[in-house]
């Protein structure tokens, strides 16, 4: 059974996490672009200025993530599916060049015969674990679903405490209850300080946390919106889009919600809508949520329309990037060398990251196929690609 | 038995047509899963039931039963339904 009461919690003093050098300029950046046709691959040089383009991987597949694995610098996992076939994962050792399938993707345990049981229709999001479990990975799947791989992403098991835990499967809903896309468990976090401490988010039915490596959760929503008329009191009512944890401090965390931008600082309970603080013209509704590699007070958002009948563009047609660099007092206006009108993309929950680069190097993809990419933390932005199938993630990898 | 791929799933028999056993549809789908591993998770998904748009037909009458009994003279095809569009 779920702990549903916040002080059921307790929590290890952890050690503060060291903040990571600037890595050496010889290194290049990877950016991985996942779309709903498929999935490329785009080397910078060292400046990040010219991108050599590797594509289409899987052309036809529907790939909601394309994550390399920092451990090792060459392993990549892609979550795909086609419209008919159903979902698996794919498994690159040598950074793309072959692919194998898993040979057991992530799916739900078989029920008893008579009985309904859950389908998995697509893998949503993969996480790396801890740095001291080589190997080890989380996904995140449609309908909600939590399952580990302990052998590179080969083969893949659920996780009971969650999957099968009758609470937590009322908070799930049902496939109705979802996206538009189907109900998405995403934003698997692993605290960098202790393996056993994991995050996870719902869309809908709630933040999440555990301290015992995945065996039971409790949910973490305090001081959260809901949608008006809807009782925030009922965790299922709750809707967190994407959340982030620092590097610099893992006590930390942002977080995108359907109903605003928020702010944690552990051990508080407490959800802080820094949203408010966004221009009122504007306003805090939108999906990504990307955060410095080295700075806790800065974070980045992409507003977009979330007006009466949510048309997911960018406002009126004039795509920006938000940035704040104080945890969320006050936000910026980045647009520069974006569209200045007539540009009726987005970006989704996924399609927004950063890499750890002095300045930090942001990329974002649109649901119109476009890459961006910024070499100043924001300031000025650059097309990298254009035409490319509506861009479901972006991941910024560094490789030697 | 002869069994008709869907082009879908040619990247796992790399053929149309390909030979297997198997007295049921089930224990077909798991001969196929042997020879072309993955394959089947594809097509079935973990509670044991046809994916949506994936259809069987045994000599050209079209079965949703998975315990449908088989016969090694048995023509089987795999259909990728066209779900419209």
């Amino acid at each position: 059974m779920a702990r549903t009461s916040k002080k059921a919690v307790t929590r290890k003093q952890r050690p503060t996490v060291r903040t990571k050098r600037v890595p050496r300029p010889s290194r290049r950046v990877l950016v991985l672009v996942a779309t709903r046709k498929g999935a490329w691959l785009f080397h910078g040089d060292a400046t990040r200025r010219t991108w050599r383009v590797d594509g289409p991987h899987f052309l036809g597949h529907i790939i909601n993530h394309l994550v390399l694995d920092p451990r090792d610098g060459r392993t990549l996992l892609a979550a795909a599916k086609t419209g008919h076939l159903g979902p698996t994962v794919f498994r690159s050792t040598d950074l793309g060049r072959t692919w194998k399938e898993a040979a057991r993707p992530p799916a739900f345990a078989k029920v008893p015969d008579g009985e309904k049981g859950r389908v998995v229709d697509h893998t949503f999001w993969l996480t790396p674990c801890h740095a001291n479990e080589p190997n080890a990975w989380y996904a995140g799947t449609s309908p909600q679903g939590l399952f580990r791989s302990d052998d590179g992403g080969v083969t893949w098991e659920p996780l009971p405490g969650l999957n099968e835990n009758a609470q937590y499967r009322a908070w799930m809903g049902s496939v109705q209850d979802g996206t538009p896309d189907g109900p998405k468990l995403h934003s698997i976090i692993v605290d960098p300080r202790d393996p056993a401490h994991l995050y996870f988010a719902m869309s809908s039915g709630g933040v999440h946390e555990s301290l015992d490596g995945g065996r039971t959760w409790a949910p973490l929503v305090q001081g959260l919106d809901v949608v008006d008329g809807f009782d925030r009191a009922n965790i299922a009512f709750h809707d967190p889009h994407c959340v982030r944890l620092c590097p610099s401090n893992p006590d930390r965390l942002y977080q995108q919600n359907h109903c605003g931008i928020y702010r944690l600082d552990r051990p508080s309970h407490e959800w802080t809508r820094v949203g408010k603080n966004m221009p009122k013209q504007v306003g805090d509704i939108g999906f990504p949520m990307v955060v410095h590699p080295r700075d806790a007070d800065t974070a980045w958002v992409f507003p977009m329309d979330g007006q009466t009948v949510w048309p997911r563009t960018s406002l009126e047609g004039k795509p920006a990037a938000f940035v704040t660099r104080n945890g969320g007092k006050r936000w910026q206006r980045l647009d520069s060398g974006l569209p200045k009108s007539h540009a009726w993309w987005t970006v989704k929950r996924q399609a927004m990251t950063a890499d750890a680069r002095d300045p930090v190097g942001l990329y974002f993809g649109t649901t119109s196929g476009e890459l961006w990419m910024s070499r100043d933390e924001g300031s000025r932005w650059t097309c990298i690609a254009r035409h490319l199938p509506e861009i479901y993630a972006v991941e910024a990898a560094e490789i030697e | 038995m002869k069994v008709l791929i869907p082009s879908p799933l040619h990247s796992y028999t790399n053929a149309r047509e390909v030979e297997a056993t198997g007295a049921t549809l089930t224990e077909l789908l798991a001969d196929l899963d042997r020879l072309y591993p993955g394959l089947r998770f594809r097509v079935i998904d973990e509670q044991n039931n046809m994916r949506a748009h994936m259809r069987f037909f045994v000599n050209s009458e079209q079965v949703f039963d998975m315990t449908h009994s088989l016969r090694p003279t048995d023509a089987v095809h795999l259909v990728q339904a066209l779900s419209g569009g």
